[in-house]
């Protein structure tokens, strides 16, 4: 099948399940992603928000006994058909995790280690892909004079930067971000939320988050899950201040169970 | 019950207790007027500084839930709701004040004619702000829209009181100063009665999540 967005959509799920075993964690999920739009995902823990979030890069793969139901279509392609390429599927649709996870390696080899990998060797090339990922990451002026030094010994913010850098040197069309500021202090928050603002102009980002205010802040659609199922998803600003549902409501007012 | 209902409900009351205070200062104006007894439109003056400082304490509150709870959904509108009708009622005790203040000067004049306009209006008035006032405790309800579809009949009976007075004014110049005193009194009513409808409004939003003001004025 030729891609191509369909409503401006780069994602489609229609009645889309997920199971690990019998479990059925993700219920007959439909949801659209809209191209260039951030898409917050909340709800409470074991909703199946993370779960929804993995299968958009196939991570669920990883975890044994995990297998999918319905349809999930990134650009009218299902990327649950056979013959998808995980990996490249994985560049296209690069993932951020909670815990800032670089490499045990330097700032330079952390964001260049996937240009590497597709084969690039020639270092002009490299150090402009470099410089590229960092600028766009908001972290090259902090960086630009340690760039051998570890990773590992930057602040947390500056860490979880270097980690979207690494995923931007794969200039991925979507990132996906599972609670990407949950270990950060409020300025290194506020930076990340920042620049998620600016990635937006160029990629599609979806945010999975616990915290309310941030996905009200930062994303122009959110959708609230609840024991598996999509119960509402909507505009940002409707569904925080006049929620259809009555989940939604209890959810986003704190008044739930 | 959570401590943020707790406070929520704390918010509410002292609404309810401005609200009071309001539909009092109104009814009290009227009384002074109409009843020609100057002494309860001085009460309706002295009070008026509680009235001022419970808007203000209100408006406290608010900033502070919103800084400290980050409210969401039915609860933000809630607050936002008692932040801006708050400024309502405050000026509908200020404008209870001017109607004591005329009442004070007309009750020193003979009496022009029996006041026949000024209680209707006042009648209808009292009876918007009321309303707006039980929406806004009661919640949803078609109250509002009621409210919203009354304050036309103010402002014709206030245009009507204009329109008999200016005839008598020009049959007899001398009575000029009481006249304008008494369309100044109408005048006071129609703005309260435009208060409620600015709470019947805003009623709505905090029931509905739907914004009416300044669009169609009884839709429902």
């Amino acid at each position: 099948m030729v891609e191509g967005l369909v409503n401006n959509n780069i994602f489609e799920m229609k009645d889309f399940s997920i199971y690990y075993g019998h479990f059925l964690a993700v219920k007959k999920v439909t949801l659209n992603i809209g191209v260039n739009k951030i898409t917050a995902i909340i709800g409470p823990s074991g909703c199946g928000k993370s779960t929804l979030l993995r299968s958009l890069n196939r991570m669920n793969d990883l975890i044994m006994n995990s297998w999918v139901e319905g349809h999930s279509l990134f650009k009218g392609v299902d990327i649950y058909q056979k013959d998808t390429d995980v990996i490249e599927l994985r560049k296209r649709v690069g993932m951020v995790f909670q815990k800032p996870n670089p490499f045990p390696n330097s700032v330079y080899e952390n964001v260049a280690f996937g240009p590497k990998i597709r084969g690039i060797r020639k270092k002009s090339q490299l150090d402009e892909i470099v410089e590229n990922a960092l600028v766009r990451a908001d972290l090259w002026k902090e960086v630009r004079d340690k760039l051998n030094e570890s990773g590992m010994s930057l602040s947390g913010g500056q860490m979880q930067r270097l980690c979207i850098a690494r995923s931007l040197a794969q200039e991925p069309e979507v990132l996906l971000f599972d609670e990407p500021t949950s270990a950060l202090d409020p300025i290194s928050t506020a930076n990340i939320e920042n620049l998620l603002q600016e990635l937006r102009k160029t990629v599609t980002i979806v945010i999975v988050t616990h915290n309310m205010q941030q996905a009200a802040r930062v994303s122009d659609y959110t959708a609230f899950m609840y024991l598996g199922e999509m119960i509402e998803f909507g505009n940002t600003d409707t569904l925080f201040v006049n929620p259809h549902n009555k989940l939604t409501e209890e959810y986003i007012t704190g008044r739930f169970g | 019950m959570a401590i943020f209902d707790e406070e929520l409900n704390a918010l509410k009351e002292k609404v309810l207790k401005l609200c009071c205070m309001v539909e009092v200062a109104i009814r009290d104006s009227v009384h002074s007027l109409v009843e020609r007894n100057s002494e309860l439109a001085k009460e309706v003056i002295k009070r008026d500084h509680l009235i001022n400082a419970l808007d203000v304490k209100i408006d406290e509150e608010c900033v502070k839930l919103i800084a400290l709870r980050q409210p969401m959904a039915r609860d933000l509108r809630f607050i936002t709701t008692a932040m801006k009708i708050t400024t309502d009622l405050e000026r509908m005790g200020d404008l209870a004040v001017n109607i004591a203040e005329r009442a004070i000067e007309l009750n020193e004049e003979p009496q022009l004619k029996p006041y026949v306009n000024i209680p209707k209006i006042a009648e209808i008035t009292q009876e918007m702000v009321r309303d707006s006032l039980d929406a806004f405790v009661r919640g949803c309800s078609t109250l509002p829209y009621e409210v919203i579809k009354r304050d036309d009949e103010v402002d014709d009976l206030t245009v009507k009181n204009f329109n008999e007075l200016v005839g008598f004014m020009i049959r007899d110049p001398k009575i000029i100063p009481i006249a304008i005193k008494r369309t100044y009194v109408a005048k006071y009513l129609e703005r309260i009665a435009d208060h409620a409808t600015n709470i019947a409004e805003m009623v709505i939003y905090m029931c509905k999540g739907k914004m009416i003001r300044h669009i169609a004025p009884t839709e429902s």
